[in-house]
């Protein structure tokens, strides 16, 4: 077929550009065995570091002696915080205003904290030696309980903090206080609960897990003594972020750094922070000129890397008689563990909680957050999550269920009775968000009447009355969810991690032949940004996707951003790439008028050419401009074709979505079996219908396993529990049910394209439609609330509490 | 620690070298023989990541020492494509039904499908799920897996009768 008489459709699918579900351009690698992960980097002298870690939560270190270790053959040099502080790294900034020892300076502080990095030719030398370590510990009394934090006889954890009452995020008021961070109408809010006619009460927990991505986190450091350059390769969601405090904390010139994000296997908000071994690597490599790999095993990922969650929310919601909701309050507990190494924007020490009124016109809301040491490993990340809004999500879906029951109203007719209505977008919510659109009601109607929600509640009444009667051991629960998200970080007026602004980039070069490279402040770690981005610009630009090249991850040639997490690469480096394309038409427009002879109005772009109006046989394809960009622009124009752009969005934006989750319970087991789960996002536009399906079918998998069964759990003297495998629950292909996925589209009015990010929408709207559903099992037997993960021994637990087990 | 001699066969060639007794399958093919393709998720096997085929049944090659290994035949993701050079029906499927996201158990996932097929050639969705329990995947939710997986076996069965 010949492009020029090509029909304008035909040429539209040639491009596969935005909404054709075209397959990935990443796969052909990965199906092959031919990723490159940051372990699979060998370079010539490279040698391998490992830690000694604290088998103690919370003991005083007498002694350090090397010797033994020292000895073993392969061996080159062991390090502990006192080798670290002539260069000033003992104690590195955390990304949430606090310090974190890279090793343990006197003390520890948590089970499985790094205490010394010994270094050797391999991974097998380096391992022997560090059990060859010798640590002398005293104990110290040990905190776990985060409600126990603030008792005046609490052990002091933060000796480094002692007397200090001012924090990062304002005043301290105990040695074990991090921050109380306040938001809304807190009289408002207290006269609203005392006048409400009805009035439901929770203490709703949200426990400490785990993002777990199947690659552990790790590096490669590699200093060239010779021209004093750092390269550094390892798992970074924000590379960019890693080089610019990489710069700060070690004094090497920010040029002189290069980061390189090679492919991430999963991420979830486990490899946005900065951890010790990252430190103790590039350390290493400097003192020994040498190449230094550190990977971490998966138990000491699940110990020390980064937990996620820990939120302990006290909720109070009032309503009228006939369901219209007057208030909400909410205190959350959050348990920050040894160090505060939240990854939140610096304002936002809770992240952004405060969308805890969710999708639901709430007139008076106010929360108060209080932060907490324990000893605990350190993290607090946003596990496929944008910051704290699964906690909220789940904290109101949660709390709406509660006072249904209450009220004794179906939980689906009381969330359509409280939506936020679709004319009243842009709303702006008691606690201070402005949601961009929304139509939650169209949503929640076609996700009811897919599933026969009225049949179900008929089945389910069926299925009560024959328990009752004895002839079945199953209860059968419903879960109705709705979410709304706030993704898309952010505005720089609002969001900024250590004073760099959350932006992101997008930067183009169209080649003389017609094809093009864009690359972007983003990094992949699974999502497919080299397929999805390619079919934003083809459809910006007129270049088939497939001649668009999308690199990421190289801080030397990608342009500056603020990495992937938080569904922050649609919204943001979407929109730069967007408008970056915008800007490469722009000029080829300038330069299909000249060659058309015709004034730059005169000419319009359609599809993949500029055509003159009125005159449909005259046109130049994008493919001549970009040529002619390189021999004949028009007088005083630059040559070529290239654009960047750095894009601060005007706002965050705002995907919802409608779950439901059908469950059978066996009372006498407690095993849960999900019958069926349908899922219903709306993330604005759609640019890969493929992919989007995908981030569904995963983060509703994520959501499983956290609603189900995910806990990384602490015994009294502060062991981990089961921080391996065995014991750490990621569902099998076995466990994992059939997805239904569906959607409606309701464009972001601020984003250039509208779209408006989906990765995370799954994770944040499954946990409270699963948990929902376990506790909706049980709600005739006068249960309101039991805590997650509803493992089988736990949903037993609450049949036998409610009498109903054999 | 003494090095002792190991000989094996890994995707069609005869390789050898030196290793500890302790040495693991896993870090002898990637470390010594570079095949990075089977990965470590967890080294206590229960991720799959790093999945081989040896001598016709899959293993997790994080918890086989390469001693163990002496004199077999070990098949690894980067054996699995045809003799032509193109992919496998299951790399193939893969790609077309969005089987994969981060990639990281791809290598394993495939490589333990790869096995699967042989052993059931015609699998139900209930068979291939529970053939590929020991395979984890944190991003795909494995709906797009087993329709793959499926896929493959209807290309390969598809493929053989026409070669009958």
């Amino acid at each position: 077929m010949n492009a020029e008489v090509a029909s304008v459709e035909e040429r539209k699918q040639n491009l596969k550009g935005m909404g054709t579900a075209r397959r990935r351009v990443e796969d052909a690698r990965f199906v092959q065995g031919k990723g490159n992960y940051v372990d699979d980097i060998k370079l010539p002298g490279m040698l391998f570091g490992d830690f000694v870690r604290s088998p103690y939560a919370h003991a005083r270190i007498k002694s350090v002696n090397k010797e033994a270790a020292l000895a073993v053959p392969g061996v080159k040099a062991v390090l502990t915080a006192d080798d670290l502080k002539p260069v000033n790294l003992a104690w590195m900034p955390t990304l949430a205003g606090d310090v974190q020892m890279v090793l343990a300076d006197g003390k520890v502080l948590f089970q499985g904290q790094e205490v010394a990095f010994v270094i050797a030719e391999d991974r097998y030398a380096a391992s022997d030696a560090a059990e060859l370590v010798e640590v002398e510990y005293e104990e110290l009394p040990v905190l776990v309980d985060p409600f126990k934090a603030m008792d005046p006889g609490a052990p002091v954890l933060r000796e480094d903090l002692e007397g200090k009452t001012e924090g990062a995020h304002g005043p301290r008021r105990h040695h074990n206080h991090i921050f109380t961070w306040e938001v809304g109408d807190k009289d408002g809010t207290e006269k609203a609960l005392a006048e409400a006619d009805v009035l439901a009460t929770e203490l709703i927990t949200y426990q400490r897990v785990h993002p777990c991505p199947l690659e552990t986190a790790g590096c490669v450091a590699s200093m060239d003594k010779v021209n004093g350059q750092l390269t550094l390769w390892g798992t970074f969601q924000a590379p960019h972020a890693v080089r610019t405090v990489a710069s700060l904390i070690s004094t090497i010139p920010e040029h002189k750094i290069r980061v390189i994000s090679p492919d991430i296997g999963g991420g979830f908000g486990n490899k946005v922070g900065v951890y010790p071994g990252y430190i103790c690597a590039v350390v290493a490599s400097i003192v020994l000129g040498v190449p230094v790999k550190w990977i971490e095993d998966r138990i000491e990922n699940l110990q020390s890397t980064a937990f996620a969650r820990d939120y302990h929310m006290t909720g109070e919601i009032s309503a009228t008689r006939d369901g219209k909701i007057t208030g909400l309050k909410c205190h959350v507990l959050a348990d920050h563990g040894g160090f505060d190494a939240c990854a939140d924007p610096t304002k936002f020490p809770a992240g952004f909680f405060n969308i805890c009124t969710g999708s639901y016109d709430i007139p008076v809301a106010h929360v108060s957050v209080d932060g907490v040491y324990t000893n605990k490993a350190p993290g607090g990340v946003a596990y496929r999550c944008s910051f704290r809004v699964t906690e909220a999500s789940y904290f109101i879906e949660r709390m709406v269920d509660v006072l249904a029951r209450k009220l004794e109203m179906d939980p689906a007719e009381l969330r359509m009775k409280n939506f936020i209505r679709k004319e009243q977008f842009p709303y702006t919510s008691a606690l201070g968000w402005e949601y961009d659109s929304g139509d939650y009601h169209t949503a929640m109607e076609k996700a009811l009447e897919t599933v026969s929600y009225k049949a179900l509640r008929e089945e389910q009444k069926a299925n009560r009355e024959a328990f009752a009667r004895g002839e079945t051991r199953s209860l059968m629960g419903v879960g109705v969810g709705f979410f709304t998200e706030i993704v898309g970080a952010g505005p720089i007026k609002n969001c900024d991690i250590l004073g760099l602004g959350m932006f992101d980039s997008c930067e183009i070069r169209v080649h003389p032949t017609g094809s093009a490279i864009a690359r972007l402040g983003t990094i992949s770690q699974g999502q497919g940004h080299a397929t999805t981005f390619a079919q934003i610009l083809a459809s910006e630009i007129g270049i088939p996707a497939d001649q668009i090249t999308v690199e990421e991850g190289d801080t030397d040639t990608a342009p500056y951003g603020l990495g992937t997490y938080g569904s922050r690469s649609t919204p943001v480096a979407g929109a730069a790439t967007a408008m970056a394309g915008r800007k490469i038409r722009a000029k080829a427009q300038m330069i299909a008028a000249y060659l058309l002879e015709v004034h730059d109005d005169d000419v319009e772009f359609e599809v993949d050419r500029f055509v003159v109006k009125g005159a449909p046989e005259r046109f130049k394809t994008m493919a001549e401009v970009a040529f002619a960009a390189y021999n004949s622009v028009p007088p005083g124009m630059e040559p070529g074709l290239e654009a960047v752009s750095y894009y601060d969005p005007p706002n965050m934006t705002y995907p919802f979505g409608a779950y439901i989750c059908v469950v059978d319970i066996d009372v006498d087991t407690g095993v849960t079996d999900i019958r069926r789960f349908y899922a219903l996002d709306d993330c604005g536009t759609r640019i890969n219908p493929m992919i989007i399906e995908g981030q569904v079918h995963g983060g509703l998998t994520e959501a499983l396993a956290i609603a189900m069964g995910q806990e990384i759990s602490y015994d009294e003297m502060g062991n981990v529990k089961g921080a391996s495998l065995m014991d750490f629950f990621l569902p099998t292909a076995v466990e994992t049910p059939v997805w239904e996925t569906d959607f409606t589209v309701t464009p972001s009015p601020h984003h250039p394209i509208g779209a408006k990010g989906v990765g995370e929408s799954p994770n944040v709207g499954g946990v409270s439609a699963f948990s929902n559903a376990v506790n909706d099992a049980f709600a005739h037997l006068g249960l309101t609330h039991t805590q997650m993960p509803h493992d089988h021994w736990r949903v037993w637990k609450t049949a036998e509490r409610l009498g109903v087990t054999a | 620690m003494a090095k002792m001699h190991v000989k094996l066969n890994v995707n069609g060639a005869e390789v050898e070298g030196l290793a500890e007794p302790r040495t693991l399958l896993i870090h002898f093919l990637r470390e010594q023989l570079s095949l990075t393709g089977p990965h470590i998720g967890c080294e206590t096997s229960h991720c799959g990541a790093c999945t081989v085929d040896l001598n016709g049944k899959s293993v997790k090659s994080c918890t086989v020492f390469v001693a163990q290994a002496n004199g077999a035949k070990v098949t690894t993701i980067e054996g699995i494509a045809n003799a032509d050079g193109t992919l496998h029906a299951l790399q193939e499927a893969f790609r077309e039904h969005h089987g994969l996201q981060c990639g990281f158990c791809t290598p394993g996932m495939i490589t333990r499908a790869y096995r699967l097929l042989q052993e059931n050639p015609d699998p139900s969705e209930t068979e291939i799920r529970y053939g590929i329990s020991g395979n984890l995947c944190r991003c795909t939710g494995y709906q797009n897996i087993v329709k793959a997986i499926r896929a493959a076996a209807d290309e390969l069965n598809a493929s053989r009768e026409a070669a009958q």
